[in-house]
């Protein structure tokens, strides 16, 4: 276990496989409270999820999952929504760690805003006038997202082929935005699977032969993916939008955006900016507005 | 997931390997890497992905950062002075499994084996020594970090001022801020960086390894020569000639050369100035002032201050006087004009040299920071099965300790009590973990054979080749 700061004051936590960046910003001794309130609540994260680890990785079915510790409930609830297709728990693990931990730094706590940046999957607090913008990275800094108090965003979450997860989909990014860091973890997972198709340049292998370990068992999860026509991009891309449109019209999430090889697609545009820091995106952004 | 560590044996013939660096356990595919992205199986072998850092030789200049690669990787191996550290290696706690690297190397052809782990310490502390007499504070006050007590001061050596700062009861024992701020501030000061601390009753003092203090936003420049007393025993001679008095003031035995036993050997003739303070034998005077941060450690900004009364029967008109402090820092020329009353004049370019040669004399001031802590159960279940073993091994000095490299004091007595400069250490050797408590890189080193004799980890002995070849090393 590590906990440490950054020369910029940043508090680093590392656990095993959670590697968390945590800000917070405000008073100097809110600030300092609050992280001393995160290194209180880390030790535990880690233990507490292995002991359910074996129900965590079961796909969740039509009873909703028997779960005791509040980082594995935060999962069960986010992933709960899409038990019509294949989740389970894990989908939601990072953002759920994130949620909690921002949950712990907040109590009793006054801060101007804070996030816990788990791998990417990141819970937000805001208080009222204040906002927040993240970079959208994949091959650059491809775009960016400012989320502002009076809006509902307070998680934000990216998966895609190329992260320490397994994606059934061929996404380089899925990055969505969601009431929870939670949420958009697990919307993100089915999004970045959507983005698919079936070609010859897509390599697929069972989830098992990778990781004996995996939760996604012998499902095909894609290892590598070699050239692709335009027209698969976009077919692959449309797929993605529209699983993207489905949730958010389910009231799962806010905003979307997707990525392959350099082209993007936005469902809903109120937060998000692709081609901020790489106008060559912009081409993408048009795509996305059919 | 399995309920035993054990891998089934189709398991093993697929070439899986069970990472046990965390409660997770990941079982992980050849070529494939955990679900920390830290720990990989490269080849049936579980490799640290993270840097370990190695010292080219331990005892030698270091050389500069180097990136692991494979044109030096190979050239290293085969050096047999290269010294896996501490650092970098990490470890859990409770010890959930040997300590991650039992290295077998060979220096000067006798099969030594390094057991290389980064201790998790609860007991520890750092004991700081602070050269300069100014005053801090009293012993035993309360050394203060945004308001929380880390330490206090203890027993003031020759020429600096002592702090014992960190240690279990604050780490653990007070507030859980108070251990927090404790173990941020040892944290600091082991990775060499400044801290500024607050003496109850005292000073407040800028302390970092290797560097001089700041007291009261003054950076200290030099230690005292020695007492007033000493000073005026080494340079009386260079004086005698040049002056009628002299005057060392010093917080804690001030000199005066005309009835000291210096100025007595050179006959010179008692001048009549009686300082302050308690004597205690000819020429030496206790307490002349109250402690400070004026001349020679006193508060005092005048030095006439410190003359009680100049006997008219001794004293003449245009004595000489010379008042200096036991650094040079601070100096004054004085001559008694016809009513005895010493009078502000220009110093003699002789008796002005020997100041100076006073202030030649001082070593650069520092605070020097050691680290200090005790090995525990846990860390020497690590090392071997028989954990007391250990500690005898250590006794009989057959087995070596050194922290990043650096061999550490092992104090006599139980336990394995240690103490290292940390200006000697690689940069950033430190961690902590939330307890709270320091994580210090910590190696053993041993012939194999005895190692194998006090139940060590033999079988998990891997060479230095091997550690080089698995894991990403940065070279000091």
């Amino acid at each position: 276990m590590i906990a440490a700061r950054f020369p910029d004051g940043r508090l680093h936590l590392q656990h095993g496989p959670i590697d968390l960046i945590i800000e917070a910003f405000g008073a100097r001794d809110e600030v300092e409270a609050a992280y001393r309130q995160a290194i209180d609540r880390f030790g535990d994260i880690l233990p507490m999820l292995v002991c359910e680890l074996p129900a965590l990785r079961r796909p969740v079915g039509d009873a909703y999952p028997l779960l005791q510790g509040p980082v594995a409930r935060r999962m069960a609830d986010a992933v709960w929504p899409h038990r019509a297709a294949f989740i389970t728990p894990m989908a939601a693990v990072a953002g759920a760690v994130a949620d909690e931990m921002l949950q712990a730094m907040l109590a009793g706590r006054t801060l101007d805003k804070a996030y816990v940046n788990d791998g990417g999957d990141i819970a937000i607090h805001l208080a009222s006038g204040h906002s927040l913008r993240a970079g959208i990275f994949v091959q650059a800094l491809d775009g960016a997202v400012t989320l502002t108090h009076d809006r509902p965003v307070r998680g934000i979450a990216t998966s895609g082929c190329g992260g320490r997860s397994f994606s059934l989909g061929i996404a380089d990014s899925a990055t969505v935005l969601a009431r929870t860091a939670a949420a958009a973890d697990a919307a993100a997972t089915l999004i970045a699977n959507a983005v698919n198709l079936d070609h010859p340049a897509i390599e697929r292998r069972p989830a098992r032969e990778l990781d004996p370990d995996s939760d996604l068992r012998d499902l095909l999860v894609t290892v590598s993916v070699g050239e692709l026509p335009r027209e698969a991009i976009d077919e692959a891309l449309d797929r993605g939008l529209a699983e993207a449109g489905r949730l958010r019209r389910l009231g799962l999430i806010d905003s979307a955006a997707l990525s392959l090889r350099g082209e993007w697609r936005l469902d809903d545009e109120r937060s998000l900016e692709i081609g901020a820091g790489a106008p060559r995106r912009v081409h993408g952004r048009a795509q996305s507005r059919r | 997931m399995t309920d035993d560590l054990a891998l089934s044996e189709a398991e093993r013939t697929a070439g899986i390997v069970r990472c046990d660096a965390c409660p997770v356990l990941c079982r992980i595919r050849p070529g494939r890497a955990g679900a920390c992205d830290r720990y990989s199986n490269e080849g049936g072998t579980l490799v640290r992905v993270d840097p370990l850092v190695l010292l080219a030789k331990p005892d030698l200049a270091r050389v500069a950062f180097v990136e692991g690669s494979e044109s030096w990787a190979g050239e290293l191996g085969k050096g047999e002075a290269a010294f896996v550290t501490g650092i970098g290696a990490t470890t859990t706690y409770p010890d959930y499994k040997p300590a991650p690297f039992i290295v077998s190397s060979k220096p000067d052809g006798v099969d030594m084996v390094t057991v290389v782990t980064e201790g998790i310490f609860s007991y520890c502390g750092v004991k700081v020594k602070i050269d300069t007499d100014r005053y801090l504070g009293p012993e035993q006050a309360a050394v203060r970090v945004r308001g929380e007590t880390v330490g206090h001061v203890t027993t003031a050596e020759y020429g600096s001022q002592m702090l014992s700062l960190g240690g279990v009861h604050h780490l653990t024992g007070g507030s859980r801020k108070e251990g927090v701020v404790s173990c941020d501030t040892l944290l600091t000061l082991c990775n060499k960086e400044a801290v500024e601390l607050a003496i109850d009753g005292g000073s407040t003092v800028v302390v970092q390894a290797d560097r001089p203090p700041i007291v009261n936003g003054i950076a200290e420049a030099r230690m005292r020569v020695g007492c007033g007393s000493a000073a005026i025993g080494m340079f009386a001679p260079q004086w005698k000639d040049h002056v009628d008095e002299v005057i060392v003031v010093d917080d804690h035995i001030t000199g005066v050369l005309s009835e000291h036993q210096g100025g007595r050997f050179l006959d010179m003739k008692p001048a009549g100035i009686r300082v302050r303070g308690r004597k205690s034998t000819p020429g030496r005077y206790f307490q002349v002032a109250q402690p400070g941060l004026g001349w020679g450690g006193t508060d005092v900004s005048d030095p006439l201050e410190i003359i009680e009364k100049i006997n008219p029967k001794q004293a003449w008109p245009g004595l000489k006087l010379l008042m200096v402090s036991t650094t040079g820092e601070h100096s004054a020329w004085f001559e008694l004009d016809q009513d005895l009353v010493p009078r502000s004049a220009a110093m003699p370019d002789p008796v002005r040299k020997v100041v100076e040669r006073i202030a030649e004399n001082c070593e650069p001031a520092l605070c020097t920071v050691l680290f200090m802590a005790g090995a525990g159960g846990s860390l020497r279940a690590g090392v071997t099965e028989n954990p007391v073993r250990l500690t005898r091994s250590v006794r009989d000095t057959l087995t070596k300790v050194s922290l990043g490299g650096v061999p550490a004091y092992v104090w006599p007595g139980g336990g394995i009590t240690l103490m290292v400069d940390v200006a000697k250490m690689p940069e950033k050797s430190f961690g902590y973990v939330p307890t709270p408590a320091l994580v210090a890189p910590i190696e053993f080193t041993l012939r194999a054979s005895d190692y194998a004799a006090l139940g060590g980890y033999a079988s998990r002995a891997v060479s230095l080749e091997d550690v080089l070849r698995g894991n990403k090393v940065r070279l000091e």
